[in-house]
């Protein structure tokens, strides 16, 4: 980290490399996407599989990408980003950049075992998730990274049960046990994170994974203006984390002191407006669970 | 250009023989997104201390510093808002749009 110049507003280049892009007015994927793609810059591939961005950047005859891109099967993501990485490779390229953009339902549940194989074979890639915690693209269905209590089409509200009953899957945990070179959690609340997050996932020789936050305003019931404020609401209540893996170990980036109400975050958003006290004290106590086992066994700013 | 620019009056292919399969151009627009927006944020360039945080929270990129100054790109701005929530001198405000 010493040697890379820090990335912050100033230093980020003007070039917008997704531009013009037809996703919702507030979209928070694709604040995450053009931000990336700032700072990947213009020598690179972009793979993106079904998901908005692909729907919405791809809208022929537009192309929002101001690089190559191409749209892949749904599964396929990883292993996409596998090939033309060899094949840039065959042509002799070199100073070049494959990355994909695949949502939480994309790599979590349809991507995992592509995800996983080109990982396996560290092939030089960089993968970014945005996770807004359901497949939106459809029109909201849950997924494996849809956090407990989420009204989705699938897990619908009603008198018995209401939203999604599973806990999130831990998905950087889960890319981290494959001991990868290099992996992160961002949030897109927290920009400036995220891109140097970005700028050591390019800098790295092998694969790497970059999981970040990005609220959906269609998805979750909130109004277009408040997507930044909400992922960084997540982060500061403890719902989500900011966090590294690289050479074995993990390391916490913010450690908050003081954890805000989970209960304003949750209310603020009409997918969770079902939920009473009870459900906010599983919430809690999911969340106390789960930074027990962070602050207890990684290493912490 | 930090940014592409928008293709006047799309003609459309010529015929399917020009490109074999759905591909274009890296960048090529075709269209506004200015229809989509009932607010409009305004910049009070007295307020503005240039520190970009809307710059970097701007989904759609609209925010324009090439020359120093902040300005909006009203052809793709979407009105969504948050360049005026997030600003932390109180230099947006979201205006409405005119007929």
């Amino acid at each position: 980290m010493s040697n890379m110049t820090i990335l912050n507003a100033r230093n980020i280049t003007n070039e917008e490399l997704f531009f013009g892009h037809k996703a919702c007015a507030g979209c928070g994927g694709s604040l995450a996407v053009r931000l990336a793609m700032k700072v990947i810059g213009r020598r690179s591939y972009v793979v993106v599989p079904a998901n908005c961005m692909s729907a919405v950047g791809f809208m022929y005859p537009a192309m929002s990408f101001g690089v190559s891109g191409l749209c892949c099967p749904f599964a396929s993501t990883a292993a996409v980003l596998s090939g033309i990485t060899q094949a840039a490779r065959q042509l002799g390229e070199e100073d070049y950049y494959v990355v994909g953009f695949a949502g939480d339902g994309g790599t979590a549940d349809i991507g995992l075992q592509a995800l996983s194989g080109a990982v396996d074979r560290n092939d030089r890639i960089i993968y970014i998730c945005y996770d807004n915690e359901a497949y939106m693209n459809t029109g909201v269905q849950e997924s494996g990274l849809s956090p407990y209590g989420t009204k989705t089409t699938t897990s619908p509200e009603g008198a018995k049960k209401h939203g999604a009953n599973p806990i999130k899957k831990n998905m950087f945990e889960i890319v981290a046990a494959h001991n990868i070179g290099y992996a992160a959690t961002a949030s897109v609340g927290y920009p400036q994170d995220y891109i140097n997050k970005v700028a050591r996932a390019k800098a790295h020789p092998g694969a790497s994974y970059i999981h970040v936050m990005a609220p959906c305003p269609t998805g979750w019931g909130a109004e277009t203006d408040v997507t930044t404020q909400l992922a960084r609401e997540a982060v500061d209540c403890g719902l989500w984390y900011l966090a590294e893996y690289e050479n074995g170990e993990f390391r916490l980036n913010k450690n908050p002191k003081e954890f805000k109400p989970v209960k304003d975050y949750l209310t603020g958003q009409g997918r969770f407006r079902r939920m009473r006290e009870q459900d906010f004290k599983i919430v809690e106590e999911q969340r106390d669970a789960m930074w027990a086992k962070i602050r207890k066994n990684w290493q912490t700013a | 250009m930090s940014r592409p620019d928008m293709i006047k009056d799309y003609q459309g292919l010529a015929g399917w023989s020009d490109v074999g399969a759905p591909v274009v151009k890296s960048g090529q627009l075709i269209e506004t997104n200015a229809g989509w927006r009932t607010l409009r944020p305004v910049i009070n360039a007295e307020k503005c201390v240039f520190c970009l945080q809307c710059y970097l929270l701007c989904p759609d990129g609209t925010l324009v510093k090439d020359s120093g100054k902040l300005e909006v790109d009203y052809d793709y701005c979407k009105g969504c808002g948050i360049c005026a929530r997030e600003c932390g001198f109180g230099a947006i405000t979201m205006e409405p749009e005119e007929d």
